[in-house]
C-alpha cells in the first residue's frame, strides 16, 4: 500500500476554486480528510496492468450521432425566463463580471 | 384487497371491466399516502388536484375504449425527472423552488400512455447516495422498519411502492440507485441497458451511466412499464437505435444457463443474504435452470472505477448550476455534492487526469471485456443485490464512500451499461426483505424480465407486505 494521500489546505482551496465553491475554514479541514480518504481507495486500481488497454467512455458503441441542423419547436422567451430570480425585459440579470 | 394494493396488471383489468374507476383507484392511493406517508416520508410533493383531474380524464377515455397501455394507472416519480409545472428538486436546496417548463422524455411517454401522476418522491440530493440521508430535506424511512433506511438514491420511489402508496414508481440508476433500494424495500427494480431509456430531462448525475427505469410490485408490471419507456429519443443522442423487444413474451431458452459469480459472495457479507440467495438459486435449479459457478473481476475494482468516473462527471454536470437562469446559488449545495464535485475536479485536473480518470476508463474496458467473456458461457448472472439487508438510520454518515461500498455488487454491471433486475427472494430473521439481482448482456431486458416472472410464479416473496401497510 502506498503512503497515505495528503492534501494541503492550499490544495483544497484550489480545488474548491476550480469547482466554483466557497468553503468555510471548517469545511476545508473536513474535506482535507474526506478527499484524501477517497483518493487512497483509488490506489487499488494500480494492481491492474492497463498499459495496453484502451479507455472506454461510451459503452454501447455509438459514435458521432448527428441530426439535421434545423430549427425545432423550443421554449418561448417567457418560459425560458420563468425560473430566473432577476430579469430585465427579456434578459437574465446577473452581477457585473467586469469592473 | 384495497385498490391501492393492486399490481398494474390487476388494476388495468379492473379498469377495463369497470369494476372501479380511475378516480377511485387514484383516490385509494392518495388516501394511503395520507395514512402512511407521515411515517414513511416517501414523497416530496403530492399533486392531489392534478392527479384527480388526470384520473377523471382517464375515466372518460376508458369509456371510449382507448388503447393507451397504462391508462388510469397511478405512478410516483423520482424528483430528478422534470415534470412540467410541478416542482422538481432532485432533493436539493439549489433546486428547492425549481418548476420545469418541460417534461422529461420518460414523463412525456408515461403521460402519453395515460398514467396518473401522484407526486414526486424523495431521493439522495442529486442522486448522490444510497440511503436518502443526503436529501437536503428529510430522510425516507423503510416501511419494513422505520428505524431503518430505504436505500437509495431512489429510496422514496421504492418505499412508496412497497407501502402501496402507488401502483408503481419511476427511479433512475447510475450504479445501484434502482436495484439497491428495491432490494432493501422488497420490490422489483429494473435498471435497463444504458441508452435503452432516454435521459432527456433527468437531472444528470453521471451521464455515461444514468439509466431511468421502473420500480414495481412484479416483474410482469416492470415489463409493461419498460415497454412504454424504451426506445430511441432524438433529444438524447446516447439512446440506442436498436429495435425495442417485446418484453411480455414468455419464451425462455430451452436450457437456461445461470452463472453465479463467486467473487460476489463477499467475506463479511450478511449471512442472511447468503442463505436466502442460495435458496433462490436452488429453486431455479429445481425449476430446470443449469447453474454454473463463474469468476469475474474482484468487485473492489469497480468501486474505484465508479467513484472516479462518477465524481468526474458530477463535477462537470453540477458546474452548470449558477442560480442565474433558475435555482439558488452554489452556496446552497450540501456537503455530499461539494465533496463529489471537488473530487471530480481533482481527478480531471491537469497532472492527475492520467492517474485517475484515464486509468479508471481503462479499467472500465477490462470490466466490459470480463462480462463479454462470461456471457459466452452463461445466459445471465445471479448474485445478491446488496451485501446486507436495510441498515439503521445514520449509517451513511460513517464513510464518505458509504454509497459506493453499499453498491459494490452493482457497480461493475453499471459501468458496462448492462441491464439488471432486483427480485425479492426472502427475508432476514428480523423480517427485513432481501433481494437478488439478475444481470444480463446489453439489451437482454426481455430475458431478465421473463426469468423474473418465472421465479415469481415459484415464490411469493414479492407479495409479502410490511405491517405498516396492513395495520392501523
Amino acid at each position: 500500500m502506498a503512503e497515505k494521500t495528503q492534501l494541503t489546505k492550499k490544495q483544497v482551496l484550489h480545488i474548491a476554486k476550480l469547482a466554483n465553491l466557497q468553503l468555510t475554514s471548517q469545511e476545508v479541514v473536513k474535506f482535507q480528510k474526506q478527499l484524501a480518504d477517497v483518493l487512497d481507495y483509488m490506489e487499488v486500481l494500480n494492481e491492474l496492468d492497463t498499459a495496453k488497454v484502451k479507455p472506454t467512455s461510451q459503452v454501447t458503441g455509438l459514435e458521432n450521432v448527428f441530426r439535421q441542423d434545423k430549427v425545432e419547436k423550443s421554449l418561448s422567451q417567457k418560459e425560458a425566463l420563468s425560473g430566473a430570480k432577476a430579469k430585465q425585459e427579456a434578459y437574465f440579470k446577473t452581477k457585473a463580471i467586469f469592473e | 384487497m384495497k385498490l391501492n394494493e393492486l399490481t398494474i396488471v390487476a388494476a388495468l383489468e379492473g379498469l377495463k371491466k369497470r369494476r372501479f374507476s380511475a378516480v377511485e383507484l387514484t383516490q385509494a392511493c392518495l388516501d394511503q399516502i395520507k395514512r402512511v406517508d407521515p411515517k414513511v416520508k416517501a414523497f416530496i410533493t403530492v399533486c392531489e388536484a392534478e392527479a384527480l383531474a388526470a384520473a377523471k380524464k382517464a375515466d372518460l377515455e376508458l369509456k371510449q375504449s382507448s388503447t393507451k397501455p397504462l391508462l388510469g394507472i397511478p405512478v410516483a416519480i423520482k424528483d430528478n425527472f422534470c415534470t412540467r409545472g410541478v416542482k422538481t428538486t432532485a432533493s436539493s436546496k439549489v433546486l428547492e423552488n425549481y418548476i420545469p417548463v418541460y417534461d422529461a422524455t420518460v414523463v412525456a411517454k408515461l403521460k402519453q400512455a395515460g398514467v396518473v401522476i401522484l407526486g414526486k418522491t424523495n431521493m439522495d440530493a442529486w442522486a448522490h447516495g444510497s440511503s436518502t440521508e443526503t436529501s437536503d430535506f428529510f430522510t425516507t424511512l423503510n416501511p419494513w422498519d422505520i428505524k431503518r433506511l430505504p436505500g437509495g438514491s431512489s429510496g422514496g420511489s421504492a418505499a412508496a411502492v412497497v407501502a402501496d402508496q402507488t401502483i408503481f414508481a419511476i427511479g433512475s440508476e447510475t450504479a445501484g440507485s434502482i436495484r439497491q433500494p428495491a432490494a432493501w424495500c422488497g420490490v422489483v427494480g429494473l435498471k435497463p441497458t444504458y441508452g435503452r431509456v432516454s435521459r432527456y430531462g433527468v437531472i444528470a448525475m453521471a451521464s455515461s451511466t444514468d439509466s431511468p427505469g421502473p420500480i414495481c410490485k412484479t416483474a410482469t408490471d416492470a415489463a409493461l412499464v419498460l415497454q412504454v419507456l424504451a426506445g430511441q429519443d432524438p433529444l438524447d443522442a446516447t439512446t440506442s437505435p436498436n429495435q425495442v423487444s417485446d418484453y411480455s413474451k414468455l419464451n425462455l431458452p430451452k436450457k437456461l444457463k445461470i452463472g453465479i459469480p463467486k467473487e460476489y459472495f463477499l467475506s463479511g457479507m450478511s449471512k442472511a443474504v447468503v442463505t436466502v440467495v442460495k435458496q433462490a438459486i436452488e429453486s431455479l435449479k429445481k425449476a430446470g435452470a443449469e447453474i454454473k459457478i463463474v469468476s469475474l473481476l474482484d468487485p473492489k475494482y469497480s468501486v474505484a472505477v465508479y467513484t472516479i468516473i462518477q465524481r468526474s462527471e458530477v463535477s462537470s454536470n453540477l458546474a452548470r448550476y449558477d442560480g442565474i437562469r433558475y435555482g439558488n446559488s452554489r452556496q446552497s449545495f450540501g456537503n455530499e455534492a461539494k465533496n463529489r464535485m471537488m473530487l471530480g475536479v481533482y481527478t480531471l485536473s491537469s497532472g492527475y487526469y492520467d492517474q485517475y480518470y484515464n486509468k479508471a476508463q481503462k479499467v472500465r474496458t477490462l470490466i466490459c471485456q470480463d462480462f463479454d467473456r462470461v456471457f459466452k458461457q452463461v445466459d445471465l448472472l445471479l448474485a445478491p443485490t446488496s451485501p446486507t439487508p436495510a441498515l439503521l438510520l445514520g449509517a451513511s454518515a460513517k464513510s464518505p464512500m458509504f454509497g459506493e461500498l453499499q453498491d459494490i455488487l452493482v457497480e461493475a454491471s453499471s459501468m458496462a451499461g448492462l441491464p439488471g433486475i432486483n427480485l425479492p427472494c426472502g427475508f432476514s430473521k428480523t423480517g427485513l426483505p432481501i433481494g437478488m439481482q439478475l444481470i444480463g448482456p446489453q439489451f437482454s431486458e426481455a430475458l431478465l424480465l421473463q426469468v423474473g416472472h418465472q421465479y415469481q410464479q415459484l415464490t411469493d416473496w414479492h407479495q409479502r407486505k410490511p405491517k405498516i401497510v396492513i395495520s392501523n
